[in-house]
Order: C-alpha cells, then structure tokens, then sequence
C-alpha cells in the first residue's frame, strides 16, 4: 500500500539531499574562494548560507509537521528524528564554509601562501564524506555509514599533518605565523565538517537499524527489553 | 477486608509499582500477576488463539494491539473465563492468575471476576443511580452494611477520578452522567470490589478526546495499584499508558515487550509493519 505519508518521507529526503548538495557547493565555493584569492566569491558563499539556513528551518518545520499530523512510529519515527539532527548538521557546515571563506577574505589581503599539500587531499576528503553519508541516509545503507565512521579517523590524520607542516613554517619563519594560523583554522573548519559527516552516518544507523553508534554507546535502543 | 483510608496514598506506599525499562531488570522485579503457557483457543472449528505464551508482572499496563480479530479480546476475556459464556469454546494450555490456574474445576468463578475486573468498550452502567451503580459488585458479594458500602463506594469513585463530580448527586440515575463520566463510573464499580487486575477492553474508543484523555490519565494513576492490561486500536494511546505491549496477528502473539523500544525498534518486521501502518 503506497500512502500520502511515504511520499511525504520521500520528500523530505530528497530535501535534505538537496541540502546536502548545498553544503557540499559552499564548502567548495569556499576553498576556491582561498585557493584563488577571490574576494568576491568569498562574499557569495556568505549570502549562500543564508538560503542553508532557510533549508534548515524548512526541514524542522516538515519534520514537526509529520510528527504532529502522522504521529510516526518505529522506524518512520527514527528516520523523522535523524532527518532533523541531519539538518542542523547540514547547516553548521555551512557555518563551517562561511568560516573557510572569513580566512579566504584574510588570506587575500597577504601574500600568497606557498600550497599544502595536504589541504587539497583534506578537503576532498571531508567533502566526500559528506556526499556519501547523504547518499547512505537516502539508501537507508547502514553499512555504507558504518564506513564512513572509519574514514573520518583519515580525515582527522591529515588534519594533523597539515598542521604539523603549518607549525614547521612558523617556527621556520615567523612573518608566516598569521597566514599559517588562518590556514589551521582552515583545516579545523574541514576535519569539522568530516565530523559532522560522521553525526549524519551515526544518524543513519540510528534510523535504518535502531542502534546508537555514538560515543561509542553501541547497543540497540531498547536494550533495556528484559520482558 | 479493610479500606484504606487514603484512597491516594503517596507513591512510595503503592505495591508493586512496576519500574520501566532498566530499572525493572535491576532485580526488583514484581511478580507475575498474569500468565499464560502455550495457551490455545476454540471457538468451534475456528483456532481464535495459537499458543500464547506471556507474564505480566504485577502493577504494569500491559497494552495488547493488532487488527481486529487477532484474538486479542479473546485472550483478554480468558483471564476472567468470560468466553465461558459463549458456546462452543474450548481451551487448552494453561493460564494463571496470581498463580492460580484459571482453568481448574475448583476455581471459583464468581471470586475469579471479582479479582479480575472488566471494563468494556462502551459504557454499561445499569439503570440504577450512581450509588448503586458502584456498590453492584459489593451487594452482589453479599455486603449491606450501609456504612461499610459508603465507604467503599467513596472509595471506589475516587480512585476512578469522579467522586469530585458526582459526591452531591449519588442518588440520581447513571444514565445522566456523560459518556466519559458513565465509562469512569464503570471502572469505579469495578474497583469498589477490589480487584487485583483490571482488563480494559477498547475502554475509551467510544469516548471524545477530553473523556479518554482522563481516562488514560486515570490508567496511569491506578497503575501500581492494579494489573492493567489494556486491549486499543488506538497506537498512540498504547504508547502513552502502557509499559509493555504485546502485539498479536491471527491468534498469535507476535511480539511482546517494554512498550518503549516496540514503538521505536520493534524487532519483528510484522509489527513493524502494524505499527506503522504499512500491514497488508
């Protein structure tokens, strides 16, 4: 039986892909705006995240919508639930590209900064988790989530070796100290959003097999069934 | 029998007032109240129930759901032998309440329903006033000490959260009061004589929202007090006032467990799919 309500989820998943795909735009518009010097597309990804923002209070307002008219249970009501932790995850890395494009606007008032090697990788990386842990939310892929929980372990690695040739630099010239520190702010706004991938794969477990994977608390929900 | 003066006392002097979840688990288990082993029913040719197996534990509400005709009335008038009444049935296995078997020759039935109360879909107060109303199961149990039956009586209303409403006009007829107010005065004739258990069958399905939000309210206050097994097609009041559910489909109890993870993680994919409205 194909019901109003499945529609209704339907909709509101491919929303949040929606939402997804902007996050994922902003935090590239926002590394471009860096690697290019670009003042100007530095000042979009500001006005970008204001219609994030809107996604975010669109989705809440469904959400509370479905669980106030369809009163949901098992797991319509756990997908519900994940999708609105899902969107303020979503809108935060927008938060974290507006913060990428403030140290792009820094960066383009200094000197050009010799490249890293590992930002590139990084941001990749980050961005790619992102995708996928949509992706698997939409799937309803608990599997293809568990994954991406290991991969942010790489993400944070080159996290820390950007870090380590940023402090290289500084210690090696100290006129580089303020345009290192905006690029450790930069890889600190990356490795979030990698974390933030992470909450939403944590999030799709939640939904699709009950289980809490978070802080480690991995036992179902409902454990506590002796009877 | 005595009366307890308080017909509210504070939480902490409830028997057996069961834990949720965990806590229930930790080792301060109420004993079982209800149960049944592999327990099959008859009616005629037809196999109206399949080898139910279950325990409630004293105090809980135990809320049954499934779609209609799963058996799940039938299991729950089995605990006071009410399908005795209909012709053709037959049982086998066994039940218990408080560790009596419930099937036994030697069981007194009339002393079975009086531990084990009835409150049925639509309200069946008889054409008597108010008073007599909840005093029916004492006259019946023999009690006419005029006294004795006020109190209970008072008893009795209070605990079904009406006395406050109807104190000043015992004497007029049952059949005024208000649906809601009928199913309530319904429970307190049921409570007057001091049951241990009472079944609900659908007991506010013929109610408006006011009427069976005080009725849910009213499950959650006598819990602890009584075994309450609920039988609703209404989901969300299984979650509101139960803490156990037991999910039957065609005789067969599919599922039963804390009512909290059945809403939110049931493990069989057919309760699931009940609950969420995705059956058939």
């Amino acid at each position: 039986m194909q019901r109003h309500f499945d529609e209704q989820i339907e909709q509101l998943k491919q929303q949040l892909l929606l939402m997804s795909g902007r996050a994922e735009g902003i935090t590239r518009k926002a590394l471009e705006s860096l690697m290019r010097r670009d003042v100007a597309l530095a000042e979009e990804v500001m006005a970008d995240d204001k219609a994030i923002d809107r996604m975010e209070i669109d989705i809440e307002e469904q959400c509370i919508q479905l669980l106030a008219l369809q009163q949901p249970l098992a797991r319509d009501l756990r997908l519900i639930a994940a999708s609105l932790k899902i969107s303020n995850d979503l809108e935060r890395v927008g938060d974290h590209a507006v913060n990428i494009a403030g140290c792009a606007l820094q960066l383009a008032r200094t000197a050009p900064v010799k490249p890293l090697a590992n930002l590139p990788e990084l941001a990749e990386k980050s961005i790619a988790m992102l995708r996928d842990a949509l992706d698997a939310f939409v799937r309803g892929d608990a599997e293809a989530a568990r994954q991406l929980v290991e991969r942010d372990d790489e993400v944070d690695v080159l996290n820390r070796h950007l870090f380590a040739e940023l402090m290289s630099r500084m210690i090696a010239d100290p006129l580089q100290v303020e345009r290192s520190m905006t690029l450790v702010l930069v890889g600190r706004n990356l490795e979030r959003i990698g974390d933030l991938a992470t909450n939403v794969a944590e999030e799709v477990v939640f939904s699709t097999e009950a289980r809490i994977i978070k802080h480690h608390a991995d036992e179902a929900l409902g454990d506590f069934d002796r009877g | 029998m005595t009366v307890a003066p308080d017909p509210k006392p504070p939480l902490s002097s409830r028997p057996h007032v069961p834990e949720r979840g965990p806590a229930l688990a930790a080792g301060a288990a109420p004993p079982t109240r209800l149960a049944a082993r592999d327990f099959h029913l008859y009616y005629g040719a037809t196999h109206a129930l399949k080898g139910i197996t279950l325990e409630i534990p004293s105090g809980s509400v135990t809320a049954i759901i499934g779609p209609s005709g799963c058996g799940k009335s039938t299991l729950l008038r089995s605990f006071n032998r009410m399908n005795d009444l209909i012709p053709g049935v037959r049982t086998l296995g066994h039940l218990a309440v408080s560790g009596v078997d419930v099937g036994a020759s030697s069981t007194d039935v009339v002393d079975l329903r009086r531990r084990v109360g009835m409150v049925f879909q639509r309200p069946n107060p008889f054409p008597k006033s108010i008073f007599e109303n909840a005093a029916f199961g004492l006259r019946m149990l023999g009690m006419s000490d005029r006294e004795v039956l006020a109190q209970r009586v008072e008893v009795g209303l209070r605990r079904a959260a009406l006395w406050d409403e109807v104190k000043d006009r015992l004497d007029r007829s049952a059949l005024q009061l208000s649906g809601g107010q009928q199913q309530r005065l319904c429970i307190a004739r049921c409570l007057a004589v001091e049951p241990e258990i009472i079944l609900m069958d659908e007991p506010a399905s013929a109610l408006d929202p006011t009427a069976t939000a005080r009725i849910e309210e009213l499950v959650l206050e006598l819990r602890g007090r009584y075994t309450i097994v609920v039988v609703t097609h209404n989901m969300q009041q299984a979650a509101r006032i139960s803490d156990h559910t037991v999910f039957m489909l065609q005789g067969v109890l599919v599922e039963h467990g804390d009512t909290r993870r059945v809403f939110t993680s049931p493990r069989e994919k057919l309760t699931e799919d009940y609950i969420t409205g995705r059956f058939g």
